[in-house]
């Protein structure tokens, strides 16, 4: 039994090891992705044959505040040389906070079949494993893929307004600043920030990155347990919303509930405190 | 115009040239190289909190020390092995403001993090650099007032 089937998660066949990736670099079937916040780490060196998905460029739509929506994910999905069949890996930065955020994106498109390397590449480099600069030479192909699907896993502000008026569970996974509103943006980048700070009514602070160990793995099932059900009461057969600044650090969360402790209907709500936090008339909490 | 040290300059002149996301990251990437953490004879590991760099995730921290002539030498660590940008960031203040003169270091504007890095990074990435410059830029205005 693998350390990860040890650990109790629901579905834990939604991680992978570092081990299980070395063994694997050369499968026909696996596509190995990093997806990273720091720009710089996957050219200044990435696991052999790793392709890279970039949450700015790959990720969103160029124009509008949306992700890229079916001919944009068919053109990704082809250049990066995956079938819908293929398992994809995801790994990255932040203890796989941007992994977890692609592969949340792959799952509006139905892509189901993507893991997540645990420990991310922080792991894998400590561990002396090897990482190249070399790009991989990449076979295109022709992905086919049905129309993004924003019904189970996205959440909207409107949604998100009738979920907090009927007491739903909402998880808010920005820093404590944050959540309390001592924090509207921060400096240079105003951006990013919003009018109003606070949290939304009936929210429960869990920052994304408790759910993570030092060395960038995910906790095992009971301390995610102690964090999520014991300390703040959520119930996992109950639809539950994550949301952080535009979405990010909600879909780390988001994987955990889902994923590692099987919540029946979670969503991740992206246009977040961003959006919410702007929006003329909306409720807050302070 | 701001009147910044003139390595600082010279740095924000060429990035003014960059036309491609790849050109700016390989560019990145060689200064990041070239990062040096601050030497032993400066400071050892556990470092001192009140170098840290609040903000940034990267966990940088800074010193600043005076030069005979008045000016600050400027030293780096940054414990983060991951954190590449916070290298390159560091590695382009240590350059550029260690020797300069005082008022110009004190003129830097935060906003330079996006020559370099383009306006693409993320609010974090973003949010830790702008600190890093931050820092230097208080030493540097400390060392003013109490002159």
């Amino acid at each position: 039994m693998s350390d990860i089937a040890s650990r109790g998660y629901a579905n834990a066949d939604k991680l992978v090891s570092t081990e299980w990736v070395a063994a694997h670099l050369n499968d026909d079937n696996v596509r190995i992705v990093e997806s990273n916040e720091d720009p710089l780490l996957y050219p200044s060196g990435h696991i052999p044959g790793a392709v890279e998905v970039d949450w700015v460029k790959d990720l969103n739509d160029p124009l509008r505040r949306d992700y890229l929506g079916k001919a944009g994910f068919e053109a990704l999905a082809s250049r990066i040389g995956i079938t819908p069949e293929m398992t994809v890996v995801f790994y990255g930065d932040k203890s796989n906070w941007w992994a977890t955020y692609a592969l949340w994106v792959f799952e509006l498109f139905n892509h189901s079949n993507a893991v997540i390397m645990d420990g991310g590449r922080l792991k894998w480099a400590e561990e002396g494993r090897e990482l190249t600069r070399e790009k991989p030479s990449i076979s295109p192909t022709s992905y086919s893929a049905p129309e993004r699907d924003d019904s189970r896993i996205r959440a909207f502000r409107d949604g998100v307004l009738q979920h907090t008026q009927a007491n739903g569970q909402l998880v808010d996974v920005r820093s404590p600043g944050e959540f309390s509103g001592e924090l509207l943006h921060m400096d240079g980048y105003p951006q990013e920030g919003a009018v109003r700070g606070g949290h939304i009514p009936g929210a429960s602070s869990v920052p994304w990155s408790r759910a993570a160990n030092e060395d960038g793995t995910f906790k095992n099932a009971a301390e995610l347990r102690g964090i999520y059900l014991d300390e703040i009461g959520l119930n996992p057969a109950e639809p539950t919303i994550a949301y952080c600044r535009i979405g990010e650090r909600s879909s780390h969360t988001w994987f955990v509930l889902t994923n590692l402790l099987g919540f029946s209907n979670v969503r991740n709500y992206d246009g977040s405190w961003t959006e919410w936090g702007n929006s003329v008339g909306l409720p807050i909490e302070k | 115009m701001a009147d910044y040290p003139p390595k600082l300059q010279e740095y924000l002149d060429d990035f003014d040239f960059v036309t491609s996301r790849d050109e700016r990251v390989d560019f990145l990437i060689d200064i990041a190289d070239e990062f040096q953490p601050v030497p032993a004879s400066i400071a050892t590991k556990p470092y001192d909190e009140a170098q840290r760099v609040i903000g940034c995730e990267s966990e940088a921290f800074v010193w600043a020390l005076d030069r005979d002539d008045g000016t600050l030498d400027f030293y780096f660590d940054v414990l983060n092995p991951q954190g590449l940008s916070a290298m390159a960031m560091s590695a382009i203040l240590a350059q550029s403001c260690s020797g300069a003169r005082l008022d110009q270091v004190a003129a830097i504007n935060g906003e330079v993090v996006f020559t370099f890095f383009g306006r693409d990074i993320s609010m974090g990435k973003g949010r830790g650099l702008t600190e890093l410059v931050n820092a230097v830029v208080y030493q540097a205005r400390r060392r003013l007032k109490s002159a």
